[in-house]
């Protein structure tokens, strides 16, 4: 009979559910999904990331190549990140080239790559105006079940801590560049960007973490990036119905501890990673 | 075509309002370049307008409510299409960000369920940039959509504030001052209970700083919809 009644009347279902102080799949309002985390699952590339939040899954891959630096910027090397949504993920998805939702999420990804400050591009650069690293980031989500953003954060973040880049020399004589595949050194990561999702219900309920479902049926939806510490790096909140001052404030804090509890999951992953070694 | 002057009196009482309030900031309550805007001007879109702030504008067409694609139709409302065609070449992922924010933010504003199996169409033509680009669109998007005689529930409008590298927030900034700054944020304020509609961000900044620039672009918000009503009023009052 349930079943039913959330397909005939999907909104008034949750609000059902909303009117008690929590959802349908039994989650509190400030809750999130668990998060699960595996490292270089891919083996051909040079860091890979596999993130599990709820059913949502998200894969990276890290393929560093070697080219010229920009012009506007020959000191440094960059970083290209690309988010793909395959009708793989999701129903709503078309295959042909990338929709609206994927494109918006791509250069969200640039944007908090760029506002936090996530590595020091000095350090991609080897040979300033000749030859530098570029790392193309491909995001690629497996499963959509809502909260796509988040997970592309915590992927990439776990990807590139998961990344290591051989040691590259340039031959004084010949000027050409000798790749050293044996010595291997991580990337440093000088900041720890953590998303956090909500959806606002009716204007006034504000969700933790929704699902696909609830994305649907919100009025509008809103991402909080922090660092570790506690500096907002992005805050994104594409249109939809208003959000108060206090309600805003709200939604920072929880993101504040979200970010202690990812960077604990990413410690702990990295870890094991190093101790299985 | 309706500009706005910079009203003295008015700006130094938000500006003496601010010193009491926020003792960190001197000069950079509610700054805005001077702004203008002129409605249909073009025949064959059902609402048009342009907006200029600063050296920035942008040109903006609405189309609507029109016939819309089987595949994208939805059965209870009306489907907004957003378009940014840039100065130069094809739109990239740049637009398509932008694309996302103007589109959702329409959609809150516009009584889209009286128009279902329909579709509005709004297109912004980038003229010129000289920084608070976003700002410039949603402005333009909305004016444009007045001038359509679109049912909506709420105006709109939007600010930029740019906070520089000795922490000063400057509002409504130039390409200059955007790129020398250490963040950008863009608010649009809704005009009934001026609360934030739309965010986003560029660069990383304190709480404290965020609650600033929004209570910023809440009083910068005030003259522009000021301007909204004035250059409506002059509009309908010579039709007789």
């Amino acid at each position: 009979m349930a079943a039913g009644f959330k397909t005939a009347e999907p909104l008034e279902y949750h609000r059902s559910f909303l009117k008690e102080n929590c959802r349908s799949d039994g989650r509190e309002l400030g809750e999130f999904r668990p998060t699960t985390l595996n490292l270089s699952s891919i083996s051909t590339a040079d860091g890979s990331a596999l993130v599990k939040i709820g059913n949502t899954t998200v894969i990276c891959g890290i393929k560093a190549e070697l080219t010229m630096p920009p012009s506007d910027a020959p000191n440094k090397g960059y970083m290209v990140p690309n988010v793909d949504l395959p009708p793989l993920c999701s129903s709503k998805f078309r295959p042909g080239p990338p929709g609206e939702q994927a494109q918006a999420a791509s250069q969200f990804i640039a944007d908090v790559i760029e506002s936090s400050d996530l590595i020091n591009m000095e350090e991609l650069c080897i040979d300033k105006s000749k030859l530098c690293w570029v790392l193309y980031c491909d995001i690629m989500c497996l499963d959509y079940d809502g909260n796509l953003l988040d997970a592309c954060i915590i992927v990439l973040l776990a990807a590139l801590k998961n990344a290591q880049l051989p040691e590259v020399t340039i031959n004084k004589e010949t000027d050409l560049a000798e790749v050293d595949i044996q010595k291997k050194k991580p990337l440093k990561i000088n900041r720890l960007p953590v998303g956090s999702s909500f959806a606002v219900f009716d204007d006034s309920i504000i969700i933790v973490d929704p699902t696909a479902e609830e994305e649907s049926l919100s009025t509008a939806l809103l991402t909080v990036v922090t660092d570790e510490e506690d500096r907002l790096c992005a805050v994104h909140k594409p249109g939809g119905t208003s959000l108060s001052g206090e309600k805003l404030q709200h939604c920072i804090n929880r993101a504040i501890t979200r970010n202690k509890e990812i960077s604990k999951l990413v410690g702990k992953v990295i870890e094991s990673k190093t101790t299985a070694k | 075509m309706v500009r706005s002057k910079n009203n003295d009196a008015y700006m130094s009482a938000t500006r003496g309002l601010c010193m009491r309030s926020m003792m960190e900031l001197d000069q950079s309550c509610s700054n805005l370049r001077e702004y203008g805007s002129e409605q249909s001007l073009l025949s064959k879109p059902d609402g048009s307008s342009t907006f200029v702030q600063g050296d920035t504008s942008i040109l903006a067409g609405v189309y609507g409510p029109a016939e819309v694609k089987v595949s994208k139709e939805i059965y209870d409302r009306a489907t907004v299409e957003v378009l940014i065609q840039p100065k130069m070449g094809l739109p990239g992922v740049r637009e398509r960000a932008r694309e996302q924010c103007v589109r959702e933010t329409c959609e809150a504003a516009l009584l889209l369920t009286l128009h279902p199996r329909s579709s509005v169409t709004v297109i912004l033509q980038l003229i010129h940039d000289d920084g608070s680009l976003l700002s410039c669109c949603l402005n333009a998007a909305c004016m444009a959509l007045m001038d359509a005689g679109l049912p909506m529930s709420h105006l709109f409008c939007s600010v930029t504030c740019a906070i520089s590298k000795e922490g000063q927030i400057i509002t409504d900034p130039t390409a200059l001052q955007e790129k020398e700054s250490r963040a950008l944020l863009t608010f649009a304020i809704d005009s009934v209970e001026c609360n934030v509609l739309m965010s986003s961000t560029t660069g990383s900044f304190s709480v404290q700083e965020l609650q600033q620039c929004i209570a910023i672009s809440q009083k910068a918000s005030e003259q522009i919809f000021q301007f909204y009503r004035d250059s409506v009023k002059r509009r309908y009052s010579k039709i007789k």
